[in-house]
């Protein structure tokens, strides 16, 4: 009931996460409304990537709870996560390179759906799947290459595969962590297109250590360095304010 | 071209007591129940990325089970079966806990130690186990009324159970479910993003092999008529576990190829060479020097680039 | 009262003799995250080099014996590794795959070397005198084995905490990356720390045979000891393996004398303890 209550998608608050000595994460705290687009930036280092892990479930916190549409997920587990909505990207790409690209996409329609646990049956019979899984590669222009193994297909497909495999679950939150990194500028637009075209059901936290590549897809900016919160807020702000200025110019 | 060499197979295997003596059918019915535990073993290692060195322990439970349910406490051999194979599932569902607590190495050693602890309690517990003496003079059983006492008949038997065996493996493997323990192995961190449960499904393929394994136990003890506790030594997990490298982890059949290899080789080793185990040792060197991937992904290559040649 | 004295000192020179025999395996893990499956032949080899010496030259040292027996196995571990495991650098799976298929020709090879029956080791005739303490009477080459792990301990320590040796050895245990990029040679590294643990092995070996004699099958019961060290103790820690050693040694001693039968679950219970609590073992590192 206090999930619909709940005026925030995505809720951070006050999370530390420390290896050892290193302070990671330092009392962060986020809230981001549904159908927002979220860029986090920050120099390397700054803890982008472990803050996602954190949101993910792939690590625990210190201390410092995370919401998920009102309900306290801190404790999940990340597949439990996904289950609410959740869904992400990862900077390395982390496909199935052995299987075809209507595969992998497959797999990650399979994930939410009970089927999954059905030992009987050939994946390959259930042909809705598939029509899903191609329809799916239609939207991000790779249907032509539906059948070709991962492994031989090149970076930024790949990179267009990932955000398929994400956006085929129709999440309510999804995370990106570096969506364009390393791709070329031609790839670069394409996948910007496809991003800019989500839909506004999906609300989107990117990150992206290159601070221009990103900014017109973002309408709020949030500031990390050494693990903490610097600036947050709209992004013409965030881009305005001398903090930001500091930390990319400074030192 | 597939199809006609199935259909051929399937001929030979069918038709082998016609033609060959008494001591082939039964070479062959050790074969067939090799590949069983081999295939089992596969499920875990080759489809599941989890290399366990304790597989032996669901064989010889299963065995042991039944074996004292029926010479010592007057049990059928329907009832001590079913028991059997309840109890080598219980024991995996327990051992599997313990051993994914870990993963890769971590995972290796825990099989390996509670293999050998299992092992090590059938040769103490001689008032339970006869220990070092093993247990004999046992039975087979008489499915329908069927003597499976000839030769011929018991191979016919484990034949029948093979294909089931195979066909049920098969099945599993090209499943959702399959497919997503094969994306466990391949990506787990992934696949739990994407809202897989990668423990479960590991767990659940974990007992899945245990109960293959203990069918080809029961398999084991009715063919033998007799069992020791080296069948639950990290020798039998050992062969097992070459057998599926050698043949080859990454197929469905290569594991069964491999176990008849390595069940062949023992025979034929075995009479001019006593000491089986250094052999062993050997081909486990060489095997995994030479042919890393197995043969019959070797042979796969052999075939296609012929293949490729003539067209 | 007497029991539980014997069989407490039982348990500390069993602890003893499982420190010598899972220090190597620990180090070889930690550093080459190798789970070395040959371990236990090693160990065995060294009994066997141990037994045949002591029993053909009775004036024969067995110290002396010891360090001989841990040069030779040390070198029989060190052409392994070198013409064998430095092949399998990537596949993890095949380098264990052949430390077991090295552990059976090993196993076999003592076999057809010296027979099937059990090989007594004779105790050193200066330590055969029981030792009176607290109007106690110990057997005291079992003391002498606790003071060979301590010492073997603190050695181990001075080696890796105190030489440039075992700077290395932790820089290449901690990120073997890094370390090769830094310059330190961590494929001769492996070498030598593949030698050190066979080499304190076999030597534990022929120190263990005045208890344990030499027989076939030796191998395959301390194996899953040092595992279940190891397990219990950490991976990667030497401490870890020290107190695992001797829990293991106390809760084995007085298992088989108090329940017999159970004696190998009582066993395995700690080991479960500690997975299901604290999967990376008690003094572990996470990630290790």
């Amino acid at each position: 009931m206090t999930a619909l209550l709940s005026a925030y998608a995505l809720e951070v608050i006050g999370l530390n996460k420390a290896f050892g000595g290193l302070r990671v994460t330092q009392g962060v705290s986020l809230s981001i409304r549904p159908g927002e687009r979220r860029l986090i930036i920050g120099p390397n280092g700054a803890g982008k990537t472990t803050l996602f892990n954190q949101i993910s479930g792939d690590m625990r916190p210190n201390s410092g709870q995370i919401k998920l549409f009102g309900e306290d997920v801190t404790t999940f587990a990340p597949y439990a996560r996904a289950h609410r909505g959740l869904s992400r990207t990862y900077q390395i790409i982390t496909l199935f390179a052995g299987d075809t690209l209507e595969h992998n996409v497959t797999l990650g329609l399979l994930g939410l759906l009970p089927s999954r646990w059905q030992m009987w049956r050939p994946l390959s019979s259930y042909r809705d799947l598939a029509i899903a899984a191609r329809r799916t590669l239609d939207t991000v222009g790779l249907l032509h290459l539906a059948d070709h193994p991962v492994s031989d297909i090149a970076y930024g497909e790949k990179r267009r595969v990932e955000l398929a495999m994400a956006m085929a679950q129709k999440p309510r939150v999804l995370l990106l962590d570096e969506p364009l990194a390393g791709l070329s500028n031609s790839e670069r637009a394409t996948v910007k297109s496809l991003i800019a075209s989500i839909p506004k059901q999906t609300t989107v936290i990117m990150i992206e250590h290159d601070m221009d590549t990103a900014l017109d897809l973002a309408e709020t900016v949030t500031l990390l360095n050494y693990g903490r919160v610097i600036v947050d807020g709209e992004r013409d702000k965030v881009i305005a304010d001398e903090r930001t200025r500091e930390v990319y110019l400074g030192a | 071209m597939k199809w006609i060499a199935s259909v051929l197979f399937a001929a030979l295997a069918l038709s082998l007591p016609f033609f060959m003596g008494d001591f082939y059918i039964n070479l062959a019915s050790q074969i067939l129940i090799a590949a069983i535990f081999a295939l089992s073993l596969n499920l875990l290692v080759g489809f599941g990325g989890m290399t366990s060195l304790g597989h032996a322990s669901y064989l010889g439970v299963a065995a042991y089970i039944s074996a004292l349910l029926t010479s010592r406490y007057g049990f059928d051999h329907g009832t001590a079966a079913l028991i059997s194979i309840l109890g080598t599932v219980a024991m995996a569902a327990f051992f599997g806990v313990i051993a994914l607590r870990a993963t890769g190495l971590g995972f290796l050693m825990i099989t390996l130690a509670l293999s050998q602890v299992l092992w090590g309690l059938a040769y103490r517990m001689s008032n339970v186990t006869n220990g070092d003496n093993g247990i004999a003079g046992l039975t087979r059983p008489a499915p329908f009324g069927l003597s499976l006492e000839s030769a011929a008949s018991f191979y016919w038997f484990a034949l029948i159970v093979t294909v089931i065996a195979f066909a049920m493996m098969a099945i599993f493997v090209s499943s959702s479910f399959g497919s997503s323990l094969k994306g466990v192995r391949d990506q787990s961190r992934r696949m739990a993003a994407l809202g897989f449960n990668p423990w479960m499904i590991r767990w659940i393929t974990f007992i899945y092999a245990g109960f293959w394994g203990g069918i080809a136990g029961l398999l084991y003890v009715y063919y033998n008529k007799y069992i020791h506790p080296t069948s639950l030594s990290t020798t039998s997990s050992a062969e097992a576990l070459l057998g599926v490298i050698a043949g080859g982890s990454g197929t469905l059949s290569g594991p069964a190829v491999g176990a008849a290899l390595v069940l062949l080789l023992k025979n034929y080793a075995s009479a001019y060479i006593e000491r089986w185990n250094m052999l062993l040792g050997l081909v486990f060197l060489f095997i995994v020097l030479v042919m890393p991937t197995g043969i019959v992904p070797g042979l796969h290559k052999l075939v296609a680039h012929f293949r490729g040649r003539s067209s | 009262m007497q029991f539980w004295i014997i069989q407490g000192l039982n348990s500390l020179s069993l602890g003893g003799l499982l420190f010598l025999l899972s220090s190597g395996f620990s180090l070889i893990f930690g550093l080459m995250r190798l789970a070395n499956l040959t371990h236990g032949a090693f160990f065995m080899l060294g009994t066997y080099f141990g037994a045949v010496a002591l029993r053909s030259y009775s004036g024969l040292n067995i110290w002396v014996t010891a360090l001989g027996a841990g040069i030779a196995v040390a070198a029989i571990g060190g052409l392994f590794e070198r013409l064998v495991l430095t092949r399998l650098k990537t596949n993890p799976l095949g380098q264990v795959l052949v430390t077991l298929g090295m552990s059976f020709i090993i196993s076999d090879a003592c076999l057809v070397l010296w027979g099937g029956d059990s090989i007594p080791v004779p105790t050193p005739q200066n330590l055969q005198a029981p030792t009176r303490l607290f109007g106690f009477v110990f057997p005291t080459y079992r003391l002498v084995l606790v003071g060979c792990a301590i010492v073997a301990a603190v050695a181990l320590y001075i080696l890796m905490d105190r030489t440039r040796l075992g700077a290395m050895i932790r820089a290449g245990v901690d990120d073997s990356q890094m370390a090769r990029a830094v310059g330190i040679p961590v494929s001769r590294l492996f070498t030598i720390v593949f030698c050190l643990g066979a080499g304190i092995a076999g030597a534990g070996g022929v120190l263990g045979g005045p208890i344990l004699s030499a027989y076939p099958g030796l191998d395959a019961d301390m194996l899953p000891l040092a595992l279940i060290v190891v397990i219990l103790g950490g991976i990667g820690s030497l401490f870890g393996a020290f107190v695992g050693s001797f829990i293991i040694g106390f809760v084995y001693t007085f298992g088989t004398a108090l329940f017999p039968e159970l004696a190998y679950i009582i066993l395995f219970l700690p080991m479960i303890f500690v997975i299901a609590f604290r999967p990376q073992g008690l003094f572990g590192r996470v990630g290790a």
